[in-house]
């Protein structure tokens, strides 16, 4: 029986390949703002949709890339697991939300990145098409897998230039039976040492949330774990509605600070992502900041100037990504290592050797 | 295509004896005399790594001391055009570190140093010749360790375990080393610095450390690495289950992954095995048992004794004959004693063994060891299980007397019938020892030519003259046609609008 929905995406990289046309792999746009802009034909992956197979007790789910998220985690949390790193859902035109596929091409990971991993880490294989329209199936939909080279991971957060995500089986893990949030009133200095401190302790700890002064912890494990920390760390509990509401709406970017970042960017701001070692001091920057991951990443919603910003996320071992912004004249992406930069090319043409998948969507020269 | 191939012919003497001439003469130029070896009784001691089955001379051996000294052979022999074999400890189990008859084996044994030690943000510095053990060591005193326990982790190193993405037993809960390494520091076959991943939590651009990680000294050569260090638990304990039927301590694997729980270990041995273990260290092993599973929970000891009760009911309703729980550290380190010993314990009971490393899914546990029975009378060689179960990896060992070609010959066809089952059951052919050259053949199986070809053109991208350890990991077109096997095809799975599950 043909596969109707991978024949027609088959033909399509095809085409575009003989006629020299480059396409911009869409799913639901929910990312529309990220990256630097879309270019080429459309190419919506939404009609490859579907859970393939999800077999609870191998902790494995294999999904056709244009599944909306909602979808894929909806029927994981039937069976009581889930997608531990919190992926995050921004709005889409469709209201579907975004689609797995468009979540592993981002490779962006909510709250609890610092302490269950990011997208990658739960990446088991994936299927793509290359840009000679060729269905290539790399890792597979065991635990550990040492066969080959890893290319089923390389495409996380690839941005869509190596090809087209056709299907991906991810690792899933049971919910946590338990989970409690604590507020502390806090400075950024104070907040980042007890984070570190904590990090260093055999703590559930989940996420972890810094802004004006005020540190949000989530505990998440077996129910007496998560009590006995929640007695020893004191703080005052947040009522768990509430809380639930708080760690969706950061990971959405839905919630006060991220509003009144948008409301900046539409000002002429910029809103930062800052991925820096948890121990870095503050920095000190002009603007609003919101830590999370515990230290490890921070928004900053400022309007200085891209240079500055990227200089100090530098001096600290860190890199700034330009997360959203009206003007992306200043790169997106920090820019890379001399042979950083060619192997980035390298690899392009490796996959796409006419430069037909997402042209420039992660690096201005890169396939366009 | 410029494809690296292992030399399928001996080269001959004289083009040896001169090619040796060359490379030596311009390594003396970059290395002092100390760290340089080309007489065949000192790279001899070179000459294969665990795996003993295949060997090869080096046209000589390097031994530098620096950073700036590897950037320099790597310049000479990218000159030359003569292949780079990077080479640890040398207790790699799939060939990865065998030598190339024409190449330069690069030792980065000196590589020893511990840099730095951060419990602050939970990280160690290290150069790529520290031993795996050695770090949980240095990290102890402040309360953390590095999780991934390789059963080699005495002697083995972390640039070995960066090359081949080693696992160990406490997988499944706290992930492989590609989960527990920010960055890793090396040099281009150019010789060239370069950085993947960082201390951070994630980079600008293409995500390259899960390339690098597992790609068994292809693509890169490792000189440093920054490794997470976790926190110790507060309290491991163990149950030792014993089951008189292989398919109910399968099933027994399943249910408490479906009860929701995540063991810190769960380790399967089959009967042979574990006699072979009980005669080594005397543990106190169910002999009678057909399977047995040693299942850990850690982490406060609230935590522990719920999960420990949680295991022993879903154990004891799937069948379990008898069930111990560990009641001191002492104890629980005898359960694992035999475990950890299963390779020891085998090279004590035959000449030799062949540890085969391939992975199922979890739920194909029982029909994997029944097949490999049924193998046992098909070549009439005897083979020990081991399995990281909660993995669904399998350390098949396959006993065997190297002195008769005839057992060694069978030997290979039956490792060869386990990793083709595998990939047929919806595994792969190797979970954590990598594919080196023992299992280039199996890699035909598991991949098709095209998918092949773009690991090739990986390996082009970041080495294109091949001479990064060339022949390893992935098979050419040739060798694929003239070894006859068929690829297990994959694509997508059909139908997902039926609900499965």
């Amino acid at each position: 029986m043909t596969d109707v929905a991978l024949q027609a995406l088959t033909d399509r990289v095809r085409d575009a390949r003989a006629a020299r046309t480059p396409l911009c792999i869409r799913g639901a746009g929910s990312k529309d703002f990220y990256g630097e802009a879309p270019q080429g034909t459309l190419l919506d992956t939404r009609g490859l949709s579907g859970i393939s197979s999800y077999e609870p007790t191998e902790l494995v789910v294999t999904v056709r890339a244009g599944t909306p998220l909602a979808e894929l985690e909806a029927a994981l949390a039937g069976q009581g697991q889930c997608l531990p790193f919190d992926p995050p859902r921004f709005a889409s035109g469709d209201g579907q939300g975004g689609t797995v596929g468009g979540m592993v091409a981002a490779g962006l990971a909510g709250p609890s990145r610092a302490t269950v991993g990011g997208v990658r880490d739960y990446v088991l294989g994936a299927s793509v098409l290359n840009g000679q329209a060729e269905l290539l199936s790399f890792g597979g939909t065991v635990m550990k897998n040492v066969a080959g080279y890893d290319v089923s991971r390389l495409i996380v957060g690839s941005m869509g230039v190596l090809g087209l995500i056709c299907e991906v089986s991810l690792k899933v893990l049971p919910q946590a039976p338990a989970t409690q949030t604590l507020r502390f009133e806090m400075g950024e200095t104070a907040a980042l040492a007890q984070l570190n401190a904590w990090g260093g302790q055999p703590l559930p700890l989940s996420a972890s949330a810094w802004w004006d002064g005020m540190l949000v912890l989530r505990l998440a494990g077996a129910g007496a774990a998560v009590a006995a920390a929640a007695q020893r760390l004191g703080g005052e509990t947040i009522e768990p509605a509430l809380a639930a509401a708080f760690w969706t709406g950061l990971r959405d970017h839905g919630d006060e600070f991220f509003v009144g970042a948008a409301k900046a960017v539409d000002g002429g701001a910029t809103l930062w992502r800052l991925g820096l070692p948890s121990t870095a001091p503050p920095l000190g920057l002009s603007g609003q900041q919101m830590v999370e991951w515990g230290g490890a990443q921070r928004w900053l919603c400022s309007p200085m100037p891209a240079a500055k910003v990227r200089e100090a996320a530098a001096a600290v071992g860190g890199h700034a990504t330009l997360f959203r912004g009206l003007d992306k004249s200043a790169g997106v992406f920090a820019p890379l290592s001399a042979p950083l930069a060619r192997i980035h090319r390298e690899l392009k043409r490796a996959f796409d050797p006419d430069g037909i998948f997402n042209p420039g969507r992660l690096y201005p020269g890169l396939g366009s | 295509m410029n494809a690296p191939e292992l030399p399928t012919a001996v080269p001959a003497a004289a083009e040896r004896a001169a090619r040796q001439r060359d490379v030596v003469a311009a390594l003396q130029a970059v290395l002092p005399a100390h760290a340089l070896l080309w007489h065949a009784e000192d790279t001899t001691p070179y000459e294969c790594d665990g795996l003993t089955a295949y060997r090869e001379r080096p046209l000589s051996v390097a031994l530098p001391e620096t950073e700036a000294q590897v950037a320099a052979v790597l310049k000479v022999c990218h000159a030359l055009k003569v292949p780079v074999v990077a080479r640890g400890a040398g207790t790699g189990l799939s060939g990865g570190a065998l030598p190339h008859a024409l190449g330069v084996t690069l030792s980065l044994a000196k590589f020893n140093k511990i840099l730095g030690m951060d419990p602050a943000s939970r990280t160690a510095v290290v150069q790529c010749g520290v031993r795996n053990l050695a770090i949980s060591e240095a990290a102890a005193p402040h309360g953390l360790y590095y999780a991934p326990d390789p059963s080699s982790q005495i002697a083995c190193t972390i640039g070995g375990n960066v090359a081949e993405n080693s696992g160990g037993v406490h997988c499944l809960k706290y992930g492989l080393t590609l989960h527990n390494v920010l960055r890793v520091r090396g040099l281009t076959i150019e010789g060239e610095v370069v950085e993947f991943g960082s201390e951070a939590l994630d980079v600008p651009g293409l995500d390259l450390l899960p390339i690098i990680v597992g790609s068994e000294g292809m693509l890169a050569v490792t000189t440093e690495v920054t490794v997470k260090l976790v926190p110790k638990p507060l309290l491991a304990r163990c149950i030792m289950a014993s089951f008189d039927d292989i398919r109910k301590a399968g099933d027994a694997v399943a249910a408490i992954i479906a009860a929701g729980i995540i063991p810190a270990g769960l380790e399967l041995m089959d009967k042979p095995m574990t006699a072979a273990v009980e005669d080594f260290v005397h543990a106190g092993y169910d002999l009678k048992a057909e399977a047995i599973l040693l299942c850990e929970s850690d982490g406060t000891p609230e935590e522990v004794a719920e999960e420990i009760d949680r295991m022993l009911d879903v154990l004891a309703g799937a069948g379990a004959m008898r069930m111990e729980v560990s009641k001191d550290e002492a104890q629980r380190l005898k359960f694992w004693s035999g475990r950890k010993n299963a390779f020891p314990a085998s090279g004590r009971i035959s000449p030799d063994y062949m540890c085969m490393d391939s992975t199922i899914p979890r739920k194909k546990l029982a029909d994997i060891l029944l097949a490999i029975q049924d193998m046992e009378r098909k070549y009439d060689l005897k083979c020990c299980n081991v399995f990281h179960a909660g993995d669904g990896n399998l350390h098949p060992l396959i006993l065997f007397d190297a002195n008769d070609p005839d057992q060694l010959h069978r030997c290979e066809l039956f490792g060869a019938d386990i990793l083709e089952t595998s990939v047929r059951m919806g595994g792969t052919v190797t979970g954590e020892h990598g594919v080196g050259v023992e299992k280039l053949g199996s890699m035909c199986v598991q991949f098709s030519p095209e998918e092949r070809e773009q690991m090739f053109a990986v390996k082009r991208a970041f080495d294109p003259d091949g001479l990064l350890n060339p022949g390893k990991v992935i098979p050419t077109l040739q060798r694929c046609a003239e070894g006859g096997k068929m690829h297990v095809k994959k694509g997508l799975l059909p139908f997902p609008e039926l609900e499965r599950f």
